[in-house]
């Protein structure tokens, strides 16, 4: 598959390491350690992205972080990222309230190209903070939502509230016919959903391997197993495309911090075809 | 009174007809009300269960902190596999948490049909080594605490 990207913006001079300043026009708290930011650029203009892309965020004297959108695609005008505090810039980031204004580098690297599922059936397979950077697609998916067959979105979260988005799932399911199916891992007194594995979920779906495209974002391990699973189902590796998120530092192919051997996933990535990941997957020192 | 044909369910996929009979004649079916519990740890592991439909938790009951569940299963699912071992108790407390039908069989019963036939023993023991080994391989994995504070 060739990557549709939206082009990476710049800086002030051209310079893509140079942050554009965006404010924080909204913060939302998702679950106890999860904040969605809502940030408008101070120059006014809009941030195309593409579903998938990450930008590198920074707050200023504290350090800068790649990220992923968590916003809509069609709505550039506002950028939405998603972010889990797991210590440092992060806990800064997610401490950051409205009128704070933060970096932003990007957007960066490829899309997950949900137009390529376009009369088929798409299975979405999410693991923790890994929803977030599905949002996108989902939003994709439900806008043109006539053009695709069965739509499932299986998610996996560790405990019931750690669940993301809870509303907005409850809307995909309701208003736009995804199947949405959430499962924990660890099941809290008087929680009646499902407990499990998110991969345990896959043979269940009931979608048609033959035209189907798979996305996935969540811990490696998780998306190891979920692309094996897909493939025993039948899916084809080309289509299966998985959001490989490693330590991306300069974000446009210069550091290889975030190589993956010959792949450099702020640049080739995040989002790679199976195809191209499976012989790197299976090497243990990769 | 035996069951209804069992060919449909996931656990049994695969098995041939003849096997299925025997296995439908000697387990009957049930349906469960929500809340309904199907064993409970420290009784004695006398039964098996596959499920048609519905969803029920496996879960450990803490004195301190209450139930915890720490599977779910569904439908075409086998839930209680202490039974295959003789003289032992369930280790777990199982309960619908949906209304929920079950293909139900007598361990004891189900046991000696093994012994009086062992390609019918070889044939479920397959499907029950095949779930110890999804459910062990899920558990490991949930172990790593995939989505704690490392993505």
């Amino acid at each position: 598959m060739t990557a549709t990207v939206a082009p990476a913006a710049t800086g002030p001079g051209g310079e893509v390491m140079a942050p554009r300043l965006f404010r924080v026009v909204g913060t939302r708290l998702d679950t106890a350690d999860t904040v969605t930011l809502a940030l408008a650029a101070l120059d006014g203009e809009p941030l195309a992205f593409a579903a998938g892309q990450f930008t590198m965020l920074s707050v200023f004297g504290v350090g800068e972080v790649p990220i992923s959108i968590s916003g809509d695609p069609a709505d550039p005008t506002v950028l939405h990222h998603t972010v889990r505090d797991v210590g440092g810039v992060t806990r800064a980031i997610v401490r950051s309230g409205p009128g704070d204004v933060l970096g932003v580098r990007g957007p960066f690297g490829t899309g997950w190209e949900v137009g390529h599922g376009e009369g088929g059936d798409v299975v979405i397979v999410a693991g923790g903070i890994g929803l977030a950077p599905l949002r996108p697609a989902v939003l994709e998916l439900v806008a043109r939502r006539e053009r695709y067959g069965r739509v499932v979105l299986l998610y996996g979260a560790r405990t019931p509230t750690d669940v993301l988005f809870e509303p907005e799932l409850d809307a995909w399911r309701d208003r736009f016919g995804v199947d949405v199916v959430v499962t924990v891992d660890y099941g809290q007194p008087g929680w009646a959903g499902r407990v499990g594995l998110v991969t345990g979920l896959i043979a269940r779906a009931g979608f048609d391997p033959s035209r189907t495209v798979a996305l996935s974002c969540g811990p490696e391990v998780m998306m190891r197993y979920v692309a094996a699973e897909l493939l025993d189902r039948g899916v084809a590796a080309d289509r299966i495309r998985l959001s490989m998120e490693r330590n991306m530092v300069c974000g446009v192919g210069l550091c290889g911090h975030c190589q993956l051997r010959e792949i450099f996933t702020c640049v080739d990535g995040p989002v790679l075809g199976f195809d191209r990941l499976r012989p790197l997957m299976e090497l243990r020192e990769v | 009174m035996s069951a209804g044909p069992l060919g449909e369910l996931e656990f049994f996929h695969g098995l041939e007809p003849g096997l299925l009979a025997v296995l439908a004649d000697l387990g009957r079916d049930v349906t469960l009300e929500a809340g309904q519990v199907l064993f409970r740890e420290g009784d004695p592991a006398d039964r098996f269960f596959v499920l048609r439909r519905g969803r029920v938790a496996v879960e450990l009951h803490d004195p301190v902190t209450g139930s915890h569940v720490v599977d779910t299963v569904e439908d075409g699912d086998a839930v209680g596999l202490s039974w295959f071992v003789t003289g032992t108790t369930w280790v777990f407390d199982a309960r619908a948490l949906a209304p929920t039908d079950v293909v139900v069989w007598d361990g004891v019963r189900l046991r000696a049909a093994f012994d009086a036939d062992p390609a019918l023993g070889y044939a479920v023991t397959q499907r029950l080594a095949r779930v110890i080994y999804q459910r062990l391989r899920a558990a490991r994995v949930r172990m790593l605490d995939l989505y704690g504070a490392r993505r």
